[in-house]
Formats: C-alpha cells, structure tokens, sequence
C-alpha cells in the first residue's frame, strides 16, 4: 500500500502541533503546507467561485500546493460557517482539476456522537488506533496552548527589541525544538527554557506604551500573510499588539456563557462563528482603555459584518478608535499602508493631548 | 398597539403565518411598502457597505416603519435543528437593528425559535401572545388558525405552479430565496423580463417543503443551510420537466457563493445562468443577459427537434 502523506491548511504557526497529532496520533507522514506566497493565493483564486470568502482560497491554494509537495490525503474541517461547506466544494474542484487525493471532509461527521467521529477521522488512516491519539492528544493541545502563551508575550514586546529580529531568532528556534517533542516532559521543559530566552532579550519599552488590540475574523487574524502582516507592522512602529483570538481561547478553552453575559448590553441573542468573541474583546480593550482596535475580516464574511454595527456603537460609547480591514485577494498593500499610518498618527496624538 | 411588519427578508416566507396570527388576536398591523429604489438607498446607508442586498433592503424597511408603529416585528432564528442550520445573518438581525438604530428609540418585538420545529415554533409564538397580553387559549387558537392559512396557501402556490409546468412554453427554473425573488424590486422585475420572452418561470423555492428536504442530499452531502437544502431539493422535482435553471443571488450571498458554484460543477444537463443581483444594474443590462440565455436554450431545443 501507498504510505499515507496527509495535510491540513496552513494556520499561524500550528502545523506543528498539527505534525504531531498526524505523525503520533493518527500514525501517518505529515506533509507541512508549503509557506503562503502570492502563488498559493493566485492558485487558489482562479479555481475558487469569485465572491466565496478569502480563506476559502487560500485553503484551495494550499491543498494544490501540499498536492504538488507530495500529500495524497487532504484533511477540512466542519465549523459554524461557510468553514462548514468548504470541504465538498473543495473536494470538487480539486478532482474536477484532475488529482486523485483521499479527501477527508470531516463536515460529513459534525455535531454526531464521538464514535461516528472517530469513523470519520480513519478516513485519513483505517489503521489508526485510540490508544495512540489518546497518548498524543494532551501532549498536542498543551502545544497549541504553549505556543499561543509565547506568541502573546511576543506581540506585546517585540515591538521594542533593542536588537532587531531578537524575537523572531528565539521564536524560529522554538518552533524547530518543538517538532521535536515526543513527550510531556521535553514539551515543557521546551516551553521553559524559551520563555526564560523570551523574558531574557533586551527590550527598551517606554512606560506607557500605545497598545491596540486585534479583533476579528478566525482565519484572517490568526493567518499573518493574509492580512498583510498587519501585527508586524504595527510592531515596527513602536506599539503594544494585543490579540485574544487564538485556537486555545476558542478551540481548547472558549467561555461563551460569560462572553454571552459580558455582551449582553450589546446583543441579546447568541450568535455563530467569531462575532461574539470580536464584541467581546473590543469591550474588554475599550475598558482597559487601549489606544485603538484594529478589526479584520476576509470580504463577506457575514458574522464579522454583521459585528460591526455594534463596534461602532462601541467605539462612540467608549471613546476608542477602530480601525477596519477588509481583506480579499486583491487587496492593496498601498492603500493598507496608508490607512494604517493615518490611524498610527491618529492615535499617537490622542495619546499625547491625553497627557 | 400597531405592530410594524418589515417586507424583506422572512417576511416573504411567513407573511401568511404573522399576518394571520395577529389578525385572529385583533393586533393592528401596518407592512412596510414594496422594495423601491428610496428604501434600498435609505437601507443602504444605514448598512455596512459589504452586508448583502437582501438585508440593506430588510434595514430600509425598518426605516420606513420607524415613527410609524409602536413595535417592530424581527423574529431571531436559531442555529440548530434537524433540518438544517440558517445564514448567520438570521442569527444577528435582531441585534444588528437593535444596533443600528439605538438612537431612534425604536421598540423591537421578537421571537426567537429554530426553523420548522413545529412545537418550538408554537411555543414561540404563545410567547409572543404573552407579550402582546392575549391569554395563552387566545394565541394557541390564533397560531393553529394561522398555521392552517399558512398550509393552504403554500399548497395553493404549488398547484399553480404544478399547473404552469403543464403550459407548453419554454420552462425556466429559477432558484432564488423567496425574500430576493419575490421583491418586487430586485426579484419581480426578472420575473416579467422571463415572462415577456413567452417562457414560464418556475420557482424553486415553491417546491413542496417536506420532499425538497428530502431530496438535497442526492445533490449536496454536506450542504448545511436549511433555505439552500430546499432550493437544491427542488431541482431533482423540477428539472425534467423545464428547460433551463437560473440561479438567482444578492450580492454576495455567502451561503449562495459555494452553492451556486456546486451546482454548476454537478449539474449538466441543463442550461445553467449564474445571476448575481446587486441592486445598481439597469434594466437593460439583465435584459440582454436573459434573452441570450433563452436563446442558447431555445436554439439547442430546435436543434434536439431536428435530430429527432
């Protein structure tokens, strides 16, 4: 039999959780996605239907390119959105265009009891064995979990490194030990030893800071080549980056009852997707008094449009600036530019006439 | 009390249902006018630019009612149920509007239940009977009454429509929510051009509900809308028996936008026009779209004839 090559799109940096869990977990080689380039997304959007949203494309673009680097099992998600009907869409297009892939659409097991899941999931490897994911599974989350701590305290210093690219050196290196983790032990001694090389670089950072706070949509905000590095650049002009989004505060540890309850002033019923979350963390900002809020979202994504009305609202009650992006395949890195730094300037003399 | 009844969105699938409901109660009601080119600019500029058609249509109905009534009727549907989930937007509206207009006092009446579920439906509206002060035995009679005339006339619709699948002109199936193609400003006005070119229009969505649900799998596995499933479920009903489909959407409908694509990758058989409706095209334009259309069906029917 062909050995079993499967992939997942791109995410930030999770491929190598995500490694681990295929590799120990379900018993198979891992192809990690290639990087994001302008090819991936040009590949991605001339297959795609025009108005489907952003990271529709970049997913299609990614499993072409893992295809071309030698995947033969392709793995999609359900979710709360149109997250939930990519994968049939995805796997037609992608045998319409002629590759012969084993397509796991786990949309097709949503919401069912955990055995009809784990059906679902041999679909990638009908080998597969429990006990295995089981080991592997605590050992996997911990690493999102481990991973997103580091990130965090990145974004919010790295902006003020006193050798520039510090940071990224110590976090490249990071990520590298880590696909070497096997086991509890070595994946928090790992964590340690890092932080203690974070907490270590030298940083000159003022004592009152500008903070902004990063609100939106799950993959957009979460995927740096897909909103332009937005986090970057806003480091690079001297500012605190707050993000809350991540897989371990919604995937792993999500509090929609006292997020439903924080919110209630502003939305009376629950709703899907990201959109509660984006309420909620531009309430917490504003409340903390940050200097501004940046939302992003790929074009048309309903829930995030729908958020916005009540950030406005937000934005006058509490006095904070927001700044939004829409993000699509076309968007242009001049016309992102100059809004962001019309909104660096806005902030930075609020700041000082606060004073 | 005046209650305000918004002529966008749900309202072109429940009128029966609401209208019936408060009448048998003794609830004066007013409806927002047909869709013109004065509420879709007004709903426009209260919404975010990227929202879809259909709902800065369903905003500029809110408008227009604002000052005009006590209470504004916008029903929340929920997530989840067996027959499937609904756009994010049905989630939202409520909150969206409530929003929206915080500054223009506005009073909203509401009722939150999942689609189709009949005894959650029903307890939503004896909540709602609740509200509007009419004793418990009042709103059960009043919802029964109204779920009658709600059945009747979704039965009516699909033997008319049974009967124009019988006429002998070319047949068009159109599939398009029911709140895009039955506005009369950006839905009716494809209707008469379809009309005018001597074929019939045949309307997905009239298709008969239980059987539709039914049948969308053979298309569509994993589809997840409810509205879609029954959109999708009336082709295998219709299709033999019309010649081309059109498929209807409002800028940029997300669910629509893998759907249509879907649909045009799996159906073959058939003519298929992808029309996307933003509310800015003019009459003409859409006109020379449509007639191309017929004219591809009408030019390969001819040459079928002439083989056989």
């Amino acid at each position: 039999m062909e050995e079993i090559k499967a992939s997942y799109p791109q995410l930030g940096n999770y491929c190598t959780p995500l490694e681990l869990l295929f590799t120990e977990g379900f018993d198979v080689k891992y192809i990690v996605p290639p990087p994001i380039t302008k090819k991936t997304l040009a590949l991605g959007s001339r297959y795609s239907p025009d108005y489907v949203c952003a990271p529709f494309k970049y997913h299609l673009g990614n499993f072409i390119e893992t295809i071309e680097a030698g995947a033969n099992t392709l793995v999609q998600t359900g979710g709360v959105c149109r997250l939930q009907y990519y994968g049939e869409l995805h796997e037609q297009i992608l045998q319409d265009l002629g590759y012969r892939v084993n397509f796991v659409n786990m949309s097709k097991v949503q919401d069912t009891n955990p055995l009809t899941f784990y059906n679902g999931l041999k679909e990638i490897n009908p080998q597969m064995s429990l006990q295995k994911i089981g080991k592997i599974l605590p050992i996997v989350l911990k690493m999102f979990e481990y991973i997103d701590e580091a990130e965090n305290f990145i974004r919010k210093n790295i902006g003020f490194e006193s050798n520039k690219g510090a940071f990224e050196k110590v976090h490249a290196d990071f990520l590298g030990d880590l696909r070497r983790v096997r086991k509890k032990k070595e994946l928090k001694n790992t964590y340690r030893d890092y932080m203690k090389l974070f907490k270590g670089i030298e940083i000159n950072k003022p004592a009152d800071p500008l903070k902004v706070g990063i609100i939106g949509e799950y993959y957009t905000i979460m995927e740096p080549f897909s909103n332009h590095y937005l986090e970057k650049e806003l480091a690079q002009m001297g500012i605190v980056v707050d993000r809350w989004m991540n897989v371990t505060n919604t995937l792993i540890h999500y509090p929609k009852k006292q997020i439903q309850k924080r919110i209630k002033n502003y939305a009376e019923y629950p709703w899907v997707a990201t959109s509660m979350a984006t309420i909620d963390r531009a309430l917490e900002f504003a409340r903390k008094g940050y200097d501004g809020i940046i939302h992003v979202k790929s074009f048309g994504c309903t829930p995030e449009i729908d958020a916005m009305p009540i950030l406005q609202n937000i934005s006058k009650d509490y006095k904070i600036p927001i700044l939004y992006f829409t993000f699509d395949t076309q968007t242009s890195e001049t016309g992102f530019n100059t809004r962001l730094e019309a909104f660096y300037d806005m902030i930075i003399m609020r700041k000082e006439t606060k004073k | 009390m005046i209650i305000g009844i918004p002529r966008a969105l749900l309202y072109h699938k429940y009128k029966h249902l609401w209208k019936s409901f408060f009448k048998e109660l003794g609830i004066d009601y007013i409806l927002s006018p047909d869709t013109n080119k004065e509420i879709l600019r007004k709903g426009s500029a209260y919404s975010i630019d990227e929202s879809c058609l259909s709902s800065k249509i369903y905003l500029g109905h809110v408008e227009w009612l604002l000052d005009k009534c006590d209470y504004i009727l916008i029903p929340r549907f929920s997530d989840y149920s067996r027959n499937g989930t609904v756009c994010p937007k049905f989630l939202a509206i409520y909150d969206v509007v409530a929003n929206i207009f915080r500054d223009r006092s506005i009073n909203l009446l509401s009722y939150s239940i999942n689609p189709k579920v009949t005894h959650v439906e029903m307890a939503a509206f004896l909540k709602l009977g609740k509200i509007l002060n009419k004793k418990k035995s009042q709103s059960l009679y009043a919802y029964l009454n109204a779920k009658q005339v709600e059945k009747k006339a979704h039965l009516l619709e699909i033997t008319e429509q049974e009967r124009l699948l019988q006429e002998n002109k070319l047949k068009i199936l159109v599939l398009a929510h029911r709140y895009n193609i039955f506005d009369k400003y950006i839905g009716e006005p494809i209707l008469n051009i379809l009309r005018e070119q001597e074929t019939v229009p045949i309307i997905g969505d009239i298709a008969p509900q239980k059987e539709a649900i039914a049948n969308y799998a053979q298309i569509s596995e994993t589809l997840p809308w409810v509205c879609n499933r029954e959109l999708v479920g009336s082709i295998p009903i219709y299709k033999d028996r019309v010649d081309g489909i059109i498929l209807m959407s409002a800028f940029p409908c997300g669910p629509d936008s893998l759907v249509n694509e879907i649909l045009i990758r799996r159906i073959k058989d058939k003519p298929i026009l992808n029309l996307m409706i933003d509310g800015q095209e003019g009459k003409a334009g859409m006109e020379t779209r449509l007639e191309s259309f017929i004219d591809i069906i009408r030019f390969k029917k001819d040459e079928q004839n002439g083989r056989n």
